[in-house]
């Protein structure tokens, strides 16, 4: 075990790189959700988003078209969806899911001449000065525009759905379409708006992965991110800043996960469980300083934490050293739910009332 | 009298197989409080929709003001004066009460500006409303100040109010009417929507009343009696249900201390509810919607379980029994949403028989449907119960809803309950079907049968109830004889006027934990 390779400064700032692919397309999926429509088609359009980056990129040699045109590819397909469910009122389930699995195979097709190619480098912005600053420095401000464009838009959609006119019809619309429309607005149109927003942030998404972080093209690379990044929305409650923070989770595990793979060192993860228990006891504490009794969802989330951790620090002595890299693997996806459903839990839900409605305008 | 505010010419509008206005002319005044008159289905609805530019004519005109009007969206019609408080409120449940408003409005102010506009608004017309409360925790006459707070901050000179009254109190109706009486009195014209007559006449200086899509008459309903009136809007001589008193029987269902949490967070919960039913008699639970009258429906029916002991058959404990087991014993239920709680709108009469029927009528043995025995079930209810329909293979979301509600009725009834539950047996049922409803409810419960009827329409309960309570908040008022009870008294059993009920939002911290 050795802990001492593991630099926490570039642990960090490389979380941040991990984390900012789901971050946007999270935050796309976000804004369509609050606007009513269930679009399970983010994994077809960041992989699609992340082919078209990398070709655009790799041909004209400046990832910034990369990345333009992904986001464009990613509203096309988005487009797509939105034209089959809000204009031919199909299921918006099955035809999400029929977008992913498009969206894959059209990737792969579109990608075959560029396996094996490296991506154009996409340059760092040291801010000057700021990224100086000694720890803080190397972990916030020396990274790549994406990034900082990321973390802009967590921003701007927080404003703008919380504070501007724009923001509260999208979420009029996706909480009573009826209503909305008795009142003049033009669901569709606003929902079409919020698919292609969605659709182009899971496109810039895909080419983050593909430009940046990998920074190549191999099929199915997204690997099940836009699935995460689904989950993330569902699990923040339809909070931007809590998308942040998911996805940010998430990419922080996934990078402390590798940097363990390499390190070989089995306590951090080993203590996951007990770390989760920790967080029951004091979610359980603080609910009884507030003097609220216990409710059954509370209950069930903790009894169910509890089976979940039990088993796995038991199997955690008797497996690790069969399934060490599996284990670590899974471990992001496991940290990350089990978070975001404590922090749900907490307070209230927030669902878009017309979330995945089909909505006829015949009233 | 001076050039009227607006003026409707020759307005026509078909939907297929339907003609929902024909040719259809009447004028507004200034200052006017006009009532609409009409029966479900007369076209009241497509006619204000076309006044607001939700609709748009097939032929005929508008003239506003004496100019042409023709609004090609509400937009354009909130910008010419025209204001329109709906009878589903057109509000969002998770928005708060400023937000609700800001989205009715073209141009709002700021934030502050506009809480404090709500708050000054609401108040000169006295009704008081806090711009920060989430419009889903409000009751229904709270709900319903939202809506006219929002057109009112615009100016109107024409306010259209659609069944205003269906979900208010009677004290909360009175405040209504005093808005509207002052509205008027400013010169602000409104276009008043409604089937209850004894409110026109008290409130309404012209009166145009539709049958079937065509005006059948113009009058001032203060000559009116109100029978005159609904005879004009029904077009027939009305059939009032009657019914033997006989002395109650022995005691059939017992709830007592009954509280359960509410379902959703917008749900109410139930807190200590108890009453007795007796064979023979008849129940009424009034209450403004919303008040936990779908929850003590499921309650009773067993789609959601109360706790052990709470409700008792004869003296044996059904409280953690479902629904299925509970029809065996004999308790049956009909929940007010039509299409999709008490019928599968795309499912077949047939079917629909079979879902509530198949344990009392047997319909299904050794886990094998037996569609003879239940298309003969479904045969039966729709002869009984004077079903329009072509046949039980009929999808139950092609009927209207009339003709289906007396199907869901008859379904209950023919399979012959010893406890019968019903949520707003009649709501959105023409008089006709009405009457026949209630009279086979009366029948049920001259045959031995004790009824819960839960309803918005006091009228209603007032005419077939033998005793009557009232839910609000979840609680329900101490029974009392229905002989005699004032509408005083009743407003008072349903919580008298919502003020600015901050208790509220305890009540929710409660139902939260």
């Amino acid at each position: 075990m050795d802990l001492g390779q593991i630099n926490p400064i570039l642990l960090i700032a490389s979380l941040m790189v991990a984390s900012t692919p789901i971050l946007l397309a999270a935050l796309g999926e976000l804004v369509v959700e609050k606007a009513g429509v269930l679009n399970l088609g983010v994994e077809g359009m960041m992989i699609t988003g992340a082919v078209v980056g990398f070709a655009i990129g790799v041909n004209t040699g400046a990832p910034l078209m990369g990345f333009g045109a992904a986001a464009l590819a990613g509203a096309a397909l988005s487009l797509l969806f939105g034209f089959i469910t809000q204009i031919l009122k199909s299921n918006q389930v099955a035809t999400g899911l029929a977008l992913t699995l498009f969206g894959i195979g059209l990737s792969a097709l579109i990608g075959k001449p560029y396996v094996g190619i490296k991506a154009p480098s996409f340059p760092r912005l040291d801010i000057p000065l700021l990224s100086d600053i000694p720890v803080l420095g190397p972990i916030l401000f020396r990274h790549d525009l994406m990034v900082y464009v990321s973390l802009a838009l967590v921003v701007a959609v927080w404003l703008i759905l919380a504070r501007t006119r724009a923001g509260l019809i999208l979420r009029a619309v996706g909480e009573n379409h009826a209503a909305a429309h008795a009142l003049g607005y033009k669901v569709v149109r606003v929902r079409l708006a919020a698919i292609a927003f969605g659709g182009a942030l899971a496109g810039l998404g895909g080419a983050y992965v593909s430009l940046v972080r990998v920074p190549q093209w191999t099929e199915g690379m997204t690997a099940g991110a836009g699935w995460i990044a689904l989950a993330i929305v569902v699990f923040a409650s339809w909070r931007p800043w809590r998308v942040l923070l998911g996805a940010y989770l998430f990419g922080g595990v996934t990078v402390l996960q590798l940097n363990l793979q390499a390190a070989a060192a089995q306590f951090p993860l080993a203590s996951l469980p007990i770390i989760a228990l920790l967080v029951l006891f004091w979610d359980s504490m603080s609910q009884q300083r507030r003097g609220l009794p216990l409710s059954t969802r509370r209950k069930v989330v903790y009894l169910a934490v509890v089976l979940v951790c039990l088993p796995a620090t038991f199997l955690w002595w008797n497996v690790w050293t069969t399934f060490k890299v599996e284990f670590l693997s899974m471990s992001p996806y496991l940290v990350t739910i089990l978070v975001l459903v404590l922090i749900s839990v907490r307070g209230t839900h927030g669902a878009p009332a017309s979330l995945g409605r089909v909505f006829h305008a015949s009233t | 009298m001076t050039q009227a505010l607006l003026t409707l010419e020759g307005l026509t509008k078909a939907y297929p197989g339907v003609v929902a206005n024909n040719d259809i002319s009447f004028e507004i005044g200034h200052g006017q409080v006009h009532a609409l008159l009409g029966e479900n289905g007369a076209g009241k609805s497509t006619l204000v929709k076309t006044i607001y530019g939700l609709v748009k004519p097939d032929a005929g005109r508008m003239t506003l003001d004496g100019r042409p009007y023709a609004p090609a969206n509400p937009r354009m019609a909130r910008a010419e004066g025209v204001a329109m408080v709906f009878q589903h409120f057109s509000l969002f449940d998770a928005l708060d009460v400023a937000e609700n408003i800001a989205l009715g409005m073209d141009n709002p102010p700021g934030r502050r500006q506009l809480a404090a506009r709500i708050t000054e608004v609401s108040e000169a017309y006295g009704l008081p409303l806090d711009p920060h409360r989430i419009v889903g925790d409000l009751s229904a006459g709270e709900r319903q100040r939202v809506e006219i707070v929002r057109c009112l901050l615009q100016n109107p000179k024409l306010l259209i109010m659609d069944e205003p009254t269906s979900v208010l109190t009677p004290q909360e109706v009175d405040i209504l009417f005093k808005t509207l009486r002052k509205l008027a009195a400013e010169g602000t014209a409104i276009l008043y929507i409604s089937h209850k007559l004894e409110e026109i006449r008290s409130l309404c200086e012209h009166a145009t009343v539709l049958r079937l899509g065509e005006v059948v008459a113009d009058c001032d309903p203060r000559q009116q009696s109100a029978r005159d009136l609904a005879e004009l809007m029904v077009g027939t001589t009305l059939h009032t249900p009657s019914r033997e008193a006989g002395a109650p029987g022995e005691v059939l269902l017992e709830v007592t201390g009954l509280s359960l949490p509410a379902p959703t967070d917008f749900g109410t919960a139930l807190r200590d509810v108890g009453f007795s039913l007796c064979a023979g008699e008849v129940l009424g639970i009034g209450g403004v919607a919303g008040n936990g009258q779908d929850e003590l429906l499921a309650a009773l029916s067993g789609e959601r379980l109360a706790p052990a002991g709470t409700i008792r058959l004869r003296g044996k404990d059904v409280g953690r029994l479902p629904p299925n087991a509970r029809r065996a014993l004999g308790i049956l239920a009909a929940p007010e949403e039509r299409l999709g709680h008490s019928a599968a709108p795309e499912m077949s009469l047939t079917e629909n028989a079979l879902l509530t029927g198949a344990v009392r009528e047997k319909l299904i043995s050794n886990g094998f449907i037996s569609w003879p025995r239940s298309r003969s079930f479904a045969q039966r209810i729709i002869e009984g119960f004077d079903v329009r329909t072509p046949g039980p293979e009929v999808a139950a979301g092609a009927l209207s809803g009339g003709n289906l509600q007396k199907f869901v009725i008859g379904r209950e009834i023919l399979q012959a309950p010893d406890i019968f539950v019903v949520n707003q047996p009649t709501w959105g049922v023409d008089a006709s079907a009405a009457a026949a409803i209630r009279q086979a409810i009366l029948d049920l419960s001259a045959k031995g049968a004790g009824v819960v009827v839960i309803s918005q329409d006091l009228d209603e309960l007032m005419e077939i109830s033998d005793r009557f309570t009232a839910l609000n908040e979840g609680r329900l008022a101490p029974i009392r004889p229905a002989k005699g009870l004032t509408t005083e008294e009743i407003g008072l059993m349903m919580g008298g006027a919502h003020d600015m009920e901050v208790a509220h939002v305890e009540t929710l911290a409660e139902v939260d934990a």
